[in-house]
């Protein structure tokens, strides 16, 4: 880079790397169709526990968005013999955290103990799981809870961006257009009947999968697995498959108005592509170097180039269905065109030239190096798994995740930005002070501007 | 449960912590400086933050950014924080890699100078001062990290004034500032090494002395005033800061024992009882129950000098007002103060604790960090072996002689966040900080 370099210190030289093998793994079945998977790491005396319900955000009915989020919640609210409280102090006494959330293609009950306490704690899952109380006061406590939440994000530029960046890119009739968790108005809708019927059509054993890791044999693990889920009856829930249409096809700008703001929220993408398609692995290379890494083109280009921001990334949402691609930043205002327009200029170049062999090979060589410390925590290990299970990935991914990085070519990553980077139908979000981005952003002449306040409602 | 320390000091002063686990090719790096925003002078507000900045900007051998293109392409993760006692950087990385992460580290520590220019600062003050706005100025409720502290501390006390500093202060900081910081204070005689995971000790310690041998001592740092305060604040201190915001959000704070003395795991197993997970007490009476608050939770700085503070953040459910959620939350705390808490209460909130330590001892980069901490802090990272036992003879009598201490009305600070209202209002929203006062 400059004269000096010449001068410069040689690099250490590495010794051959140890051979890593992602935790190994079994799998068992209970008659009553629950799967088991589990994996033996006896780093330390923990177990983490993950299980997995077919009960996901894409499950909701239209115009009960949420009912996936609160069922998932509710879980933890209370059962036949233990009230919510009652309960959390059940599991806190033995030193559980345990923690229930839906996201878009599953629900999770995911639970870390000392093995010590594992086979109490693993009797109060089955509880949890089976026998729920779904009491209506917790049921409108919960509600309370996400209508604050909602509340909250009218002020809050990051997460109101990302929510309102969701409603512009996909087509009104898709679910992934409505907020995970529910809007006001689909969220005062719920009853506990419908919590009800969520839970039964959706939780049930046919549809469940256990995983567990950590200081545990697979014997074990089916013993306790049995004993908290084996009487569970039911049978299997079908698929739900969502539409993940986009809005538009043109290029749009959808300005959120936040007066006197000293930063903007910026949100530039489209809808991307499923997690099982055959192209993840180049697309995934690709975006390590327009923007997934810390030197990545964009963070370099937006921060260290012109200190526009504290940082600016790109990522593509993996789901069942095409989540979103998108690159995020905040950026000052008064700059907030510019860099938009080196964030434009960065799609362009990736799909207009072949990134260079180093470019590639830092994204390989990250990829592929960081591996093992991905899967450090039984937690970690369990999160990985739930992606097998709910993607149905096949069981030597992870053993053959690193050789199909290295793999990927500087043609291949170019074709992956020129057939998944949707140039001219980029949709552009902003949260920011009109008075100082309007005029700037219609000038780039990017698309057409509309302006909305912070609910998204259209204003002039 | 203990891990193994093996521990040793460089003629030039610098402090080693070894830890080996080969359960995975992987070790992690981790350096300690002592130095935070605390040893700023005045009108450098923020100067050590944006100063950890600039280590990423290269050194005498390492290009700008290079430092994060090395350790990412071979496969690592890497990053530094700034606090108000201390400034660390570290990387994990696979364990054929422990040199280059050595070397990295010892060519910023012995030769940062030379790489350092006024364009790399100007850049990095822009990042800094954005990511100040980003996490503070347009955040709700951001600017609690900096108003919390200045109300707890007095204004001389080093941990008053902003971690982050004022934009005038980023603005003003020169190449002269960066020369003086650096050969004050990150010199091996200041700092702490860690490494823990898969590596042969003999190796690492060939390795430490080869990069960080010859780098020299430091000639020792300006000592900090007397950081020593009465053990509680004399008085109910109070803010209340309009914002732009939804709901209503409390801090309230109180003095507590300073992390690594006798009466610091009370006051944590206090603060884990109040505020730890679902069946805590704010949450479950002023969440669950009394349904008045969205959110609460509580937690300690975890200051080692002079004294700490316990802090319980609720946040009001829609329609609660400001002056009711801070009556709810004084509430629950007198009855604390009133009632004590029982057996079952501490033995939930140290079981809660005891997953915790455990679990974060299985990532390197964790482990390395928690010895940096105990050896900078306390001078023996041997402490990460006792934390679990000193957890577990924290009794309810020791709970409840710190509550009575250090929870009355006399040692209480309120931040208290409240929706700004249209301009008009504002009168009477100053109004009411008057009377609050």
């Amino acid at each position: 880079m400059t004269a000096s370099a010449t001068v410069k210190a040689p690099r250490p030289i590495p010794g051959p790397p140890r051979e890593y093998k992602f935790p190994r793994f079994e799998r068992r079945k209970l008659d009553n169709g629950i799967q088991i998977v589990v994996a033996h790491v006896a780093k330390l005396p923990l177990v983490t526990v993950a299980i997995l319900s077919d009960a996901g955000g894409v499950c909701d009915q239209l115009g009960r968005e949420g009912t996936a989020h609160l069922t998932a919640k509710l879980l933890l609210e209370g059962t036949a013999t233990s009230d919510g409280a009652e309960l959390a102090e059940r599991f806190e006494q033995l030193g559980a955290s345990i923690d229930a959330h839906a996201d878009w293609d599953a629900a999770a009950v995911t639970m870390t103990a000392l093995s010590e306490h594992i086979a109490p704690a693993f009797d109060l899952l089955g509880e949890v799981l089976c026998t729920p109380a779904f009491n209506a006061r917790e049921v409108e406590r919960l509600k309370g809870e996400r209508m604050a939440e909602l509340l909250q994000l009218r002020a809050e530029p990051r997460g109101l961006a990302d929510e309102l960046f969701s409603r512009f890119v996909y087509s009104p009739e898709s679910r992934f257009a409505r907020p995970q968790d529910g809007d006001e108005k689909s969220v005062n809708v719920i009853d506990r009947d419908h919590i009800l019927s969520f839970y039964e059509s959706r939780y049930l054993p046919g549809g469940t999968t256990v995983i567990v890791v950590g200081d545990v044999t697979a014997d074990k693990a089916e013993e306790l697995t049995r004993r908290a889920l084996g009487a569970w009856t039911g049978g299997a829930p079908t698929r739900v498959v969502v539409d993940d249409k986009p809005a538009r096809l043109d290029r749009a700008v959808h300005l959120i108005a936040k007066s006197d703001a000293p930063q903007s929220e910026l949100r530039i993408g489209h809808v991307g592509i499923a997690r099982n398609h055959p192209d993840f692995f180049p697309v995934n290379v690709m975006n390590a170097v327009l923007g997934g890494l810390f030197n990545s083109r964009i963070n370099l280009n937006l921060r260290e180039v012109h200190g526009y921001t504290y940082g600016a990334f790109s990522a593509f949402d993996w789901r069942r269905q095409a989540g979103p691609f998108v690159v995020s930043t905040a950026v000052k205002s008064d700059i907030t065109d510019a860099a938009a327009r080196e964030v434009l200029g960065e799609i362009d170049r990736i799909r207009a030239a072949k990134i260079a062999p180093e470019e590639l090979s830092l994204a390989t060589s990250y990829l592929d190096g960081v591996f093992p410390i991905r899967f450090e925590t039984t937690a970690a290990i369990a999160a990985a798994l739930s992606v097998l299970v709910v993607h149905g990935l096949p069981d030597d991914y992870y053993d053959r995740y690193r050789e199909r990085v290295r793999s990927v070519t500087v043609e291949q990553v170019l074709t992956a930005a020129q057939q998944y980077l949707h140039a001219n139908a980029l949709q552009m979000v902003v949260v920011g002070d009109p008075a100082t981005v309007r005029g700037p952003l219609e000038a780039l002449g990017f698309g057409p501007l509309a302006l909305y306040d912070t609910s998204g409602n259209p204003t002039v | 449960m203990r891990i193994p320390i093996e521990t040793f000091r460089l003629p030039n002063g610098l402090f080693v912590t070894l830890s080996e686990d080969h359960s995975a090719p992987i070790v992690a790096v981790n350096l300690w400086y002592h130095v935070g925003s605390a040893n700023e002078r005045p009108g450098r507000t923020g100067f050590a933050h944006l100063f950890e900045h600039m280590l990423f900007q290269g050194s005498a051998d390492v290009d700008a950014n290079e430092h994060f293109e090395l350790v990412q392409r071979a496969g690592g993760t890497l990053n530094g924080s700034t606090w108000l006692e201390r400034t660390n950087y570290f990387e994990t990385v696979p364990s054929n890699q422990l040199e280059l992460a050595l070397w990295l580290e010892a060519n910023r520590m012995g030769k940062l100078l030379p790489a350092m220019t006024q364009q790399k600062l100007d850049t990095q003050r822009a990042v800094v001062m954005n990511e100040r706005r980003w996490s503070m100025d347009n955040q709700p409720y951001g600017t609690w990290m900096e108003k919390l502290p200045a109300l707890c501390f007095p204004p001389e006390h080093p941990f008053h004034h902003s971690l982050m500093g004022s934009m005038d202060d980023l603005a003003a900081a020169s190449l002269d500032d960066i020369a003086q910081f650096f050969a004050t204070y990150y010199t091996p005689d200041n700092a702490v090494l860690s490494i823990a995971g898969d590596f042969d000790p003999a190796d690492a310690k060939r390795l430490i002395d080869a990069h960080f041998g010859a780098i020299p001592r430091g000639k020792g740092k300006p000592p900090l005033p007397d950081m020593s305060l009465p053990p509680v604040f004399g008085e109910w201190k109070r803010e209340v800061v309009p914002d732009e915001i939804m709901l209503p959000r409390l801090f309230l704070a109180f003095r507590t024992p300073a992390f690594g003395t006798d009466g610091y795991h009370a006051a944590s197993v206090c603060g884990a009882i109040l505020g730890l997970r679902n069946g805590s007490r704010l949450r479950r009476r002023l969440v669950r129950e009394r349904q008045v608050a969205a959110d609460a939770s509580a937690f300690t700085y975890d200051l080692a000098k002079g004294s700490d503070l316990l802090v319980c953040d609720v946040t009001a459910r829609p329609g609660i007002s400001a002056e009711q959620l801070e009556h709810e939350v004084a509430t629950e705390i007198d009855a604390l103060v009133r009632d004590g808490i029982d057996d079952a209460e501490v033995a939930r909130a140290v079981a809660l604790v005891q997953t915790s330590l455990v679990s974060s001892l299985q990532e390197a980069g964790e482990r390395a960090d928690r010895l940096s901490l105990f050896a900078t802090y306390l001078g023996n990272p041997e402490l990460i072996n006792d934390e679990v036992n000193r957890y577990r003879a924290v009794t309810a009598n020791a709970v409840n002689a710190f509550i009575r201490e250090r929870l009355g009305e006399n040692n209480r600070a309120s931040l208290l966040y409240v929706p700004r209202e249209p301009a008009a209002d504002e009168l009477v929203a100053a109004g009411s900080l008057a009377n609050a006062e």
